[in-house]
């Protein structure tokens, strides 16, 4: 692997945010890099095994222009996305052991994407550079 | 157009990025050494990933010819 790790931290649950994060993780898997990823709140909700496929609506910013404009623009669900970054790269998927806890989820409860459940210092342990807040 | 004989043809035109060059690292992975691929693809963003990843992992850009409305990208794998 080479350069330092992606670090990504997922809050939001919406389509366009997470599309946007499972293209940087696809960019930086390709080119070589780490990518190693927390999912916290409505990002972990959208995990679920039972909802991943589901239309998870957009950010407030994107407004009837912006939601046609992405609705128009096609492409692959985000998921598939992460689930190709994950077959080229060195790609760790971990669920917020805090935020499975106040959803009261198991890691079964989540789609195979996620690799694991853990808690924040286990997260920090791995990401040895700068995190980004989606 | 230099005469190279294409193992593998990839329509990914239509698909935005990153999609092209994913399906081309898809078809590198499960070529073997020596195959040529060619990618067609409108995306823009490829222009730049597709060389910018053939010469990252260490293969060969043939050649890129641009087409009306989309890129044509030939690539042999190199390792």
């Amino acid at each position: 692997m080479d350069g330092s790790t992606l670090s990504l931290v997922l809050f939001s649950g919406t389509d366009d945010k997470l599309n946007a994060a499972a293209v940087l993780t696809a960019g930086a898997a390709a080119m070589g890099r780490k990518v190693n990823i927390f999912l916290q709140y409505w990002a972990l909700d959208a995990f679920r095994a039972d909802r991943i496929g589901k239309e998870r609506g957009l950010a407030p910013e994107a407004g009837p222009e912006g939601a046609e404009a992405y609705r128009k623009h096609g492409g692959q669900h985000w998921s598939e996305i992460f689930r190709q970054a994950k077959e080229i790269g060195d790609v760790k998927i971990h669920a917020c052991s805090l935020s499975m806890e106040m959803f009261g989820l198991t890691v079964e409860d989540l789609d195979p994407l996620v690799d694991d459940q853990e808690g924040v210092a286990s997260f920090f342990m791995d990401a040895d550079g700068p995190v980004t807040f989606i | 157009m230099a005469t190279v004989n294409i193992d593998r043809s990839i329509d990914a035109r239509g698909m935005p990025c990153p999609g092209p060059l994913m399906s081309l690292i898809g078809a590198i992975r499960e070529g073997e050494v020596g195959t040529v691929i060619e990618v067609l693809s409108s995306d823009e963003g490829s222009k730049t990933d597709i060389p910018a990843w053939v010469a990252k992992a260490g293969h060969e850009l043939v050649e890129v010819v641009p087409e009306e409305g989309f890129t044509r990208f030939i690539v042999r794998k190199a390792r």
